[in-house]
């Protein structure tokens, strides 16, 4: 495992939300093709890390290192056009908007979006071919997932981050959503999914944190993890 | 897992009968049809007319329509309604693109109207004394109004929704408030006051427009000069939006936090929007004061920014077909009011529209009509048999409309009096209507109808300015009951 590279590092994150502490010394790392989840209760600070990931949210001490940049200091756009790519809570789709048009917006710091993306993301969910000029918010939740998941490939990034893919889904299709997670991780896409569902998390993932109240209290491989005691009581339930 | 399995035959007919009760399928999915089926009711239609005509055809009718207009009308009157529907035209298209694309609620664009007729009138008239060629001034005004824009954008940028809206309007009582002040400045190093803007005088004798030695005499010449700008922005604006910076305009509008995650620059397209916008509003400013050839600042305030809102609300905001329609609802309408047999004709129409939209089905319409018409015959006949004394019919007809209304309705002798009274009683049986039981409903809407046309006949029809005012705004209220996304605009779908 020596040719591992790091393609996104952060380093000793802190973030407020105005006075109140959210993450606190956070350290994560995903590697070139690895998949990485993120697990952990409510309010404990997972989406937070995302959005520090991704810049909505500034930290105030620490270093975000992604694909040998330090993007501390960029804007959200600027890391979207290093290679980040999004799939966030609730997938938040254009809803006015058609499926084409939603997937021409995944490539926007591409410039226009280029025919055999198109293609690329239609190979993998044919349903969304059939639906490109229907309006994304007329689509079911199974779809809505496929569309966003689209979208964010469509910008060709090097790490797509996913914000709780199993919300607001149906357990069929929670299965489902995870299967298409696993089949683009055999692809070599480089991943990092924050997740409530740890089972299904671990299951798919290389290796896996756990945040609490705003810290990393176990991290190492998802088979590890899975076998944890203390994880198990916690969030695996039985 | 093993331990808690479930025997076959109990799995398999616990899922036929879950497929009886639908469970398993998605109802959002399953009623996609449908909700594609109910846009063809009468509600949908205007929609449905609009995507079965392909979009070349019905621009080219409309350019044709525009351009017989202009060859073969020799009215003054009917061009320089032409003339107020083009300048409508290009301020809805820019307002189109600041609220209708990127979702910015500007109050304040307006101002950039009459910051581009000031600017014309200022440098071509004989308040400074500026007479500057044509090609130059509008150039600057063009300019001008665009960076204006831009700064406006730098605060407005952080801001969102009403607190966006109480800023541009601000921004635009400023331009107004100013314009009112500035013509009579002291400076610490002149001695005698200056006067800039003339205040509410306004400035007269602007220059007409005059490109390469044409001078722009004639009202038909703006016309032409607007119909190709029109026709311009046009194509320039649907090949916009059809690329990724119209994209990105509408995905600001939609969810500017997940557009911004998706790499969007929100702020620089925000910034895009408004500059554009601001452009668009300026150069129409500058041909409306050469038109004119003077400019009131009462013209570039708060009455005409709800105008240029309805008319791009009402067309449905986001299609440039639908800013045109609006467009010309709101500016050629209010002319064809001034006749009273008209908006008679109008009135009616908008009743039963009402009563058609109100009613749902054919039947619950023709009692409603049927209701209404027995009410006045009855009124008729039972005041007729007490022999109160009525107003003369030539007093108060004013059109055929009104002659065969005349056979019908009862017109008492003070008609102020019983005007008025039937006034408030008719807005005390609305707010009633609108708590009330299904019921009594259908029962009070024949009676609420009736009184309508009452107090129009009775009262309103003579009184133009008011009867005006009022048949738009209850145009608006109809339109936005039964089509809440406007003419054309696309029905909002939320995601789930």
């Amino acid at each position: 495992m020596s040719e591992k590279k790091p393609l996104l590092e952060i380093s000793n994150i802190d973030t407020y939300y105005g006075a109140i502490h959210i993450l606190q010394q956070v350290n994560l790392r995903v590697d070139e093709g690895e998949l990485v989840c993120l697990l952990g209760g409510n309010a404990c600070g997972k989406s937070t890390t995302l959005k520090t990931v991704l810049g909505m949210v500034k930290p105030k001490v620490g270093k975000i290192m992604f694909a040998g940049q330090d993007v501390t200091h960029q804007n959200t756009p600027a890391r979207v056009k290093l290679g980040m790519a999004v799939v966030p809570e609730n997938r938040r789709l254009f809803a006015p908007m058609t499926v084409l048009e939603n997937l021409k917006i995944g490539a926007y710091v591409r410039g226009e979006a280029a025919e055999e993306d198109l293609e690329r993301v239609y190979d993998l969910f044919p349903k969304l071919k059939e639906r490109s000029s229907q309006l994304a918010g007329t689509l079911s939740g199974g779809e809505q997932q496929m569309v966003a998941v689209g979208r964010a490939l469509m910008s060709h990034p090097r790490l797509i981050l996913m914000d709780e893919p199993s919300m607001g889904l149906a357990p069929k299709l929670v299965e489902q959503s995870f299967e298409m997670i696993a089949n683009l991780h055999s692809q070599g896409v480089s991943m990092l999914i924050v997740e409530q569902n740890a089972n299904m998390a671990l299951s798919v993932a290389d290796r896996g944190y756990v945040l609490q109240t705003g810290r990393i209290v176990l991290e190492g491989e998802a088979k590890e993890l899975a076998g944890h005691e203390e994880l198990r009581r916690a969030y695996l339930g039985r | 897992m093993s331990e808690n399995q479930v025997p076959e035959e109990i799995q398999e007919s616990a899922a036929t009968e879950a497929a009886k009760l639908g469970i398993g399928t998605d109802e959002w999915v399953a009623q996609h049809e449908e909700r594609i089926a109910r846009k063809k009711g009468i509600k949908g239609l205007p929609q449905l007319i609009n995507e079965s005509i392909p979009a070349w055809a019905r621009w080219g009718v409309l350019l044709l329509i525009s351009f017989a207009f202009g060859a073969f009308v020799d009215n003054q009157y009917l061009l320089r309604i032409g003339v107020n529907l083009g300048l409508f035209v290009m301020l809805s298209y820019g307002l189109n693109i600041v609220m209708g694309y990127a979702g910015l609620l500007d109050l304040g664009y307006v101002a950039f109207y009459g910051i581009g007729a000031y600017g014309y009138a200022l440098m071509s008239s004989e308040q400074i004394g500026h007479h500057w060629s044509t090609w130059l001034t509008v150039l600057i005004i063009i300019i001008g109004t665009a960076l204006l824009g831009y700064i406006v954008s730098l605060p407005s940028r952080r801001l969102f929704g009403d607190y966006l809206a109480i800023v541009t309007l601000f921004f635009g009582q400023v331009f107004v408030q100013l314009v009112l002040a500035s013509d009579n400045i002291t400076f610490p190093w002149a001695e005698d006051y200056v006067d800039i803007t003339a205040g509410a005088n306004g400035i007269p004798g602007i220059d007409p427009f005059s490109f390469f030695g044409h001078k722009f005499l004639n009202i038909r010449d703006y016309y032409w000069l607007l119909l190709v700008l029109v026709a311009l922005l046009t194509i320039a604006i649907s090949r916009v939006n059809r690329t990724r910076i119209g994209r990105a305009w509408r995905t600001i509008r939609e969810d500017a936090l997940a557009a911004e995650s998706m790499g969007v620059m929100v702020n620089r397209l925000k910034t895009m929007a408004f500059v554009t916008g601001a452009a668009i509003a300026g150069l129409a400013g500058a041909i409306f004061a050469a038109m004119q050839t003077a400019v009131f600042v009462s013209g570039f305030d708060m009455p005409l920014m709800t105008m240029i809102y309805a008319a791009v609300i009402l067309g449905g905001s986001g299609s440039l077909a639908g800013a045109v329609m609006g467009a010309i609802v709101m500016s050629v309408l209010p002319e064809v009011l001034r006749v009273t047999n008209y908006s008679e004709i109008l009135f009616l129409a908008v009743l039963v529209l009402t009563l058609a939209a109100v009613g749902k089905s054919v039947k619950r319409f023709t009692i409603n009509i049927v209701g209404i018409a027995l009410i006045g015959f009855l009124v008729k006949i039972l005041l007729g048999a007490a022999s109160i004394k009525t107003t003369p019919t030539k007093e108060w007809v004013v059109g055929p409309v009104s002659r065969a209304l005349s056979h019908w309705m009862y017109v008492p002798l003070d008609r102020v009096l019983w005007g008025n009274c039937a006034f408030v009683i008719l807005i005390v049986l609305i707010a009633y209507f609108t708590t009330t039981t299904p019921r009594i409903k259908s029962i009070l809407l024949p009676v609420i109808g009736y009184l309508g046309i009452f107090l129009w006949e009775v009262r309103l029809v003579t009184d133009v300015n008011t009867t005006r005012q009022l048949l738009i705004g209850a145009m608006l209220v109809v339109l936005m009951i039964t089509r809440p996304q406007g003419f054309l605009g696309k029905a909002r779908v939320e995601v789930l």
